[in-house]
Formats: C-alpha cells, structure tokens, sequence
C-alpha cells in the first residue's frame, strides 16, 4: 500500500506541475459547471425580453422534451431541456481528465527514461498500475463532483422551482456518484493500454480520447429526442461500465509487459 | 554472488546473449566489456530481474532469477544507461520516492547519508531538471545504493561525468568494494576498468574472454621487456637471439624487445650478455599494454573463452 501511495503522491507532484493537465483538472470543470449556470441566468433575464421569450417558448423544444415536461410551460421545458443536456457533460468530464493524466504519467515515464530504475524495484505490476490509474482517476472523480455541485447549487439557486423538481432527479446523481467514477476508470484504464504502445503523450490523450464518443453519442441521442435517459438507463450504463471496467483492468495489467516495454520503447 | 550458466537471451530471431557463464564472487568488481549491442545491457537487465532469459540459469546474492525475482529487486543496486529522473521533482524527492519504493526503515536519513555522499545535499531541495549531466549521474548513484544492495550493477557510471566527477565514482566504487559489495560494471571506458575491475570479461553476444587484467595482458602480447639502448639495436639481434628464455624478439631503432616468460629472472642474464656484447643500455623497463590494447586485439582476433 505504502508503494502504491508513493506513485501516487510522484504522479500528483509531478503531472500537476503540466500546466496542460493542470487546466483540464481545474478549469475544464469549472467551464462545465459555470456555462450552464450563465445560460440559465440568460435564459431567465431573457424571459422579459418579448422576442427572446418567443424563442424560448418553442414548441419544438416542449415536444424534444417529452414526459420532462409534463405540467410546466414551453420556456421552463426548454431550461428543464438545457439543464438535462449539461448534465450530461458531466459523464464525459470524468472521461475527458483521465485521459490526460494517465496519458502524461505512462508516457511521460517512456519519455524521462524514468521507467527502468522504477521497475528495478521491489513494485509489483499491480501495485504500479493501480498506483498510475488512483492517480488518474481521483482528480477527475473529484473535480467531477465539485463542478457538478457547483452546478447543482447554482441551478438550484437561478432556476425557478418547478424547472429545478421537473430536472432534479435520482437518476442524475446515479450518474454523476457511480457511472462517472466508473467511466473514469474505465477511461483510464484505455489510457493506460494505449500508453503502453505509443511513445508520445499526444498520440495517447487522442487515441484515448476514443472512449468519449460512445457518451457524445448519449448526448446527442438525449438532445434529439432518439433516448430519454431515465434510472433504467443509468442503471444499465452502470453496469454495463462495470462490466468493461473488470475486462480493462484485467487486459490492463495482461497487456502491461515489462519486458516488451523495456526493449521496445525508444 | 552472480553465477550464470548458459544465461541466454533472444529477441526473436535476434540472438543478444548466447549461453552466458560466468562466476563471480562475494566483493569482487567484475567488468563487463564489449562493444554497443553486444549484449551487456540486456545480461544486466537479465541479472536484475528486469527481463527474463530465454534459456540458461543466473543466481543473483543467492536468489535464482526467474524465481526470485522479488528478492533479486531487493538486493541489488542498478544503475541504468539513462538514468532517467523525475525532472520536476527536487533530488530530495526523486531519492525518498525510491526508498520507500525499496522499503528502506529510516528513508529521510538514508537520502540525507547519500546526498551528502555524494556532494548533492546543498542542491537538494532543487528540481533534478535544472541538474548537470554530471549531478544526474550522481544522483542515479545515490538512488542505486539507498537500500544499500550487496550486488550493484553499473552501466556506463562516468559516461558523463567530467574527470573530476568521473574520479569521485572511481573512489566512490573503490569504497563500496572495500564494503563487500560486489560490482558488476558496464563500461566503454577501459582505463576506469584497467583500474577498478579484480576481473574483466570481453563480451560480444558470447563470451570472449574473463580474466584479470594483468593475465589478459600476458595472455594476448606476454610479457615484454625494453631495452633502450644507445645506437641501432640490430646489432644486438645475434646476441639475444640464442638465449633459451627469449621467447620473441623485435628490433626497433633504438629499442630492443624481447618476450620473457619470467623477466624477473632472466632480466640479470639478459643485461649481462647484452654489456658484454658492447651494448650501452640507457634503460629496462617493462612493456605495459594497456586494457585497451587488449581489448582491441582481442575483438580483432574474434578469441573466444
């Protein structure tokens, strides 16, 4: 454990000090949190503006919504609509910063040389990987649930009450308290697979990237109107990301060769 | 300490290091000699657990690899060809980190102890990116010892080092011998091997020869003594020529060398018949090849132990 946490701690001293891992931790967060809070303040000062309240009040966006809305107006369905799409962001965010920090803390192991004297060590290539993944998941799970009750308040405090009952529901903490920590993993752990095979940080983050569109599909299918994301749905994410989370981490440490990394990378 | 017998390795079709035996002992300094891509990396990676060897057996202070790996970990001391180091962490940080790493009791005094050791406990709390070549290497040093392993395996330890820097490793190495440790050492630089190693081995994929120094010397060109002498010495060929314990001669200019199995006593005899003949000897001494000349003629010759 002592060895695990002493990766973690090097991982954090020193990815934290890339001034580009260090604004996906901190401020892509705080983006994702604040955009959606401004739009809703907008939206509502909008709401006095006769042409701006005519948008808002679009029928279309009423019918998109469906069961979201039942008994409130058009322009509440279209912030219930809108806060319902930025949630969403938030499964993606615990996607997007693992990505970064596993990507740098493997790759830049390749780049330093650094990986040698380490696996010259008493470590195991459990403790290691598991050191490299905490390391990579736990910024992004908590800056996750700090952006998302950055939003969670803020939401509650600009939306009106009816808008706030009709978003506010279980199946959004379901996705931001266990699918997002799993997504995470699950993000990390490709990351750490694909940064065992490339030899420069950038290639890794992109290739990585790969696992976020699966969820930008979700997106896209929750804005027009294909899926209604409900507790079933997030149940099922949940355990279907589950069950990818065991077969990567297993493939991660399978595929996790000392031998061929050592010769291989240049 | 290290016993290997028939330590090989294959990259595919690639054969790095074939049927590798070599015993050293407890306190020794063995070098480890040959050209790039010979193989040496990959015997020091086979040795310290890192990679696992095709075929062949090594025992490592007393843990079989392949099967101890764990404790191998733990006993030795490597010290790679890059010494790869967490550029933004301070030196203090890059040792402590490794200690832990090798479950060393008391981690803040040990890499106090080797930062001074090693002249590095003014720069400690600096980022090791802001370090010389120099300093890296040392710091690579202190990393290899903080567990205080009783098998250290050096790979190139002074290739960037300056000569003052390159002489602290020197002592530095010469000390942790007189600890007992044994020392399995990397280099291209073949003085610093002439003057460290109890032993050498010429290495290129298989092994060439392993010896002393002083015995590959008399192995490969025998031992030779010069006479300087005043005017040609041609003249002189008849008169050593005859004389039993020469084993060869050679006549250049001034200078007369003969190939003696045992010049301390024939050294009198052969002064002797050579003033008797008229010769003016302005100085004997004995001819020193140096390790280098060795290793060159051995590599030439494709000698094989």
């Amino acid at each position: 454990m002592d060895k695990i946490t002493t990766i973690v701690g090097k991982e954090w001293s020193e990815v934290f000090k890339n001034k580009l891992v260090l604004f996906s931790v901190l401020f892509l967060p705080l983006i994702l949190a604040v955009i959606p809070l401004v739009m809703l303040f907008v939206f509502r000062q909008a709401g006095a503006d006769a042409a701006l309240s005519a948008e808002l009040n679009d029928p279309e966006i009423a019918a998109l919504a469906g069961e979201m809305c039942v008994g409130l107006s058009a322009g509440d369905c279209t912030l219930v609509y809108t806060l319902n799409l930025f949630v969403l962001m938030f499964m993606i965010l615990p996607v997007a910063i693992p990505v970064t920090i596993a990507a740098y803390s493997i790759v830049g192991e390749k780049t330093t040389r650094s990986l040698e004297p380490l696996l010259a060590t008493p470590i195991t290539t459990v403790e290691l990987l598991t050191a490299k993944i905490v390391a990579a998941i736990v910024p992004a799970i908590l800056a996750t649930w700090l952006a998302f009750a950055i939003f969670l308040v803020g939401a509650r405090l600009l939306a009106p009450p009816a808008v706030f009952s009709a978003f506010f529901a279980i199946h959004w903490l379901l996705a931001v308290l266990v699918v997002a920590p799993l997504l995470t993993l699950l993000a990390a752990c490709v990351a750490v697979i694909v940064s065992s095979r490339v030899s420069d940080p950038r290639v890794a983050e992109q290739l990585s990237s790969v696992v976020i569109l699966p969820l930008i599909l979700l997106v896209v299918g929750q804005a027009v109107g294909l899926i209604l994301i409900d507790r079933q749905i997030m149940v099922l994410l949940a355990v279907v990301v589950l069950v990818l989370d065991v077969g990567l981490v297993y493939l991660a440490v399978r595929l996790f060769q000392r031998e061929t990394i050592l010769t291989r990378w240049k | 300490m290290i016993q290997t017998e028939n330590l090989t390795k294959s990259f595919g079709d690639h054969l790095a290091v074939d049927r590798l035996t070599l015993d050293i002992g407890e306190g020794e300094v063995f070098g480890f000699l040959g050209p790039n891509g010979a193989g040496k990396t990959t015997t020091i990676r086979m040795l310290t657990s890192l990679i696992a060897p095709t075929a062949g057996r090594a025992r490592v202070a007393g843990y079989e690899v392949g099967r101890d790996d764990d404790q191998i970990r733990r006993h030795v001391g490597i010290l790679t060809e890059t010494p790869g180091m967490y550029d933004r962490l301070s030196a203090r940080r890059n040792l402590s980190i490794f200690a832990r790493l090798y479950e060393v009791e008391r981690v803040d005094a040990q890499v106090e102890k080797y930062l001074k050791l090693l002249g590095l406990w003014e720069r400690r709390d600096d980022a090791v990116g802001e370090f010389s070549k120099g300093m890296r290497q040392k710091l690579a040093i202190a990393r290899a010892l903080l567990h205080e392993p009783r098998v250290l395996f050096l790979d190139e330890p002074t290739a960037a080092l300056d000569p003052e820097a390159s002489r602290l490793v020197h002592d530095f190495v010469t000390e942790l011998k007189g600890q007992g440790r044994t020392i399995f050492l990397c280099t291209h630089n073949l003085d610093e091997a002439d003057r460290l190693c109890d032993r050498v081995a010429v290495f290129k994929t298989h092994l060439r020869v392993v010896d002393t120094p002083g015995k590959l010397r008399r192995q490969v060109y025998g031992r030779q003594v010069v006479f300087h002498l005043c005017g040609a010495a041609e003249a002189f060929l008849p008169v050593v020529s005859g004389l039993p314990f020469v084993s060869a001669i050679e006549a250049d200019a001034g200078k007369l060398i003969l190939t003696l199995d045992d010049p301390e006593s024939h050294n009198p005899d052969l002064v002797r018949a050579l003033v008797a003949a008229g010769a003016d000897i302005q100085f004997v001494g004995e001819l020193r090849y140096s390790l280098e000349d060795v290793y060159l003629q051995l590599m030439k010759d494709g000698v094989d132990a």
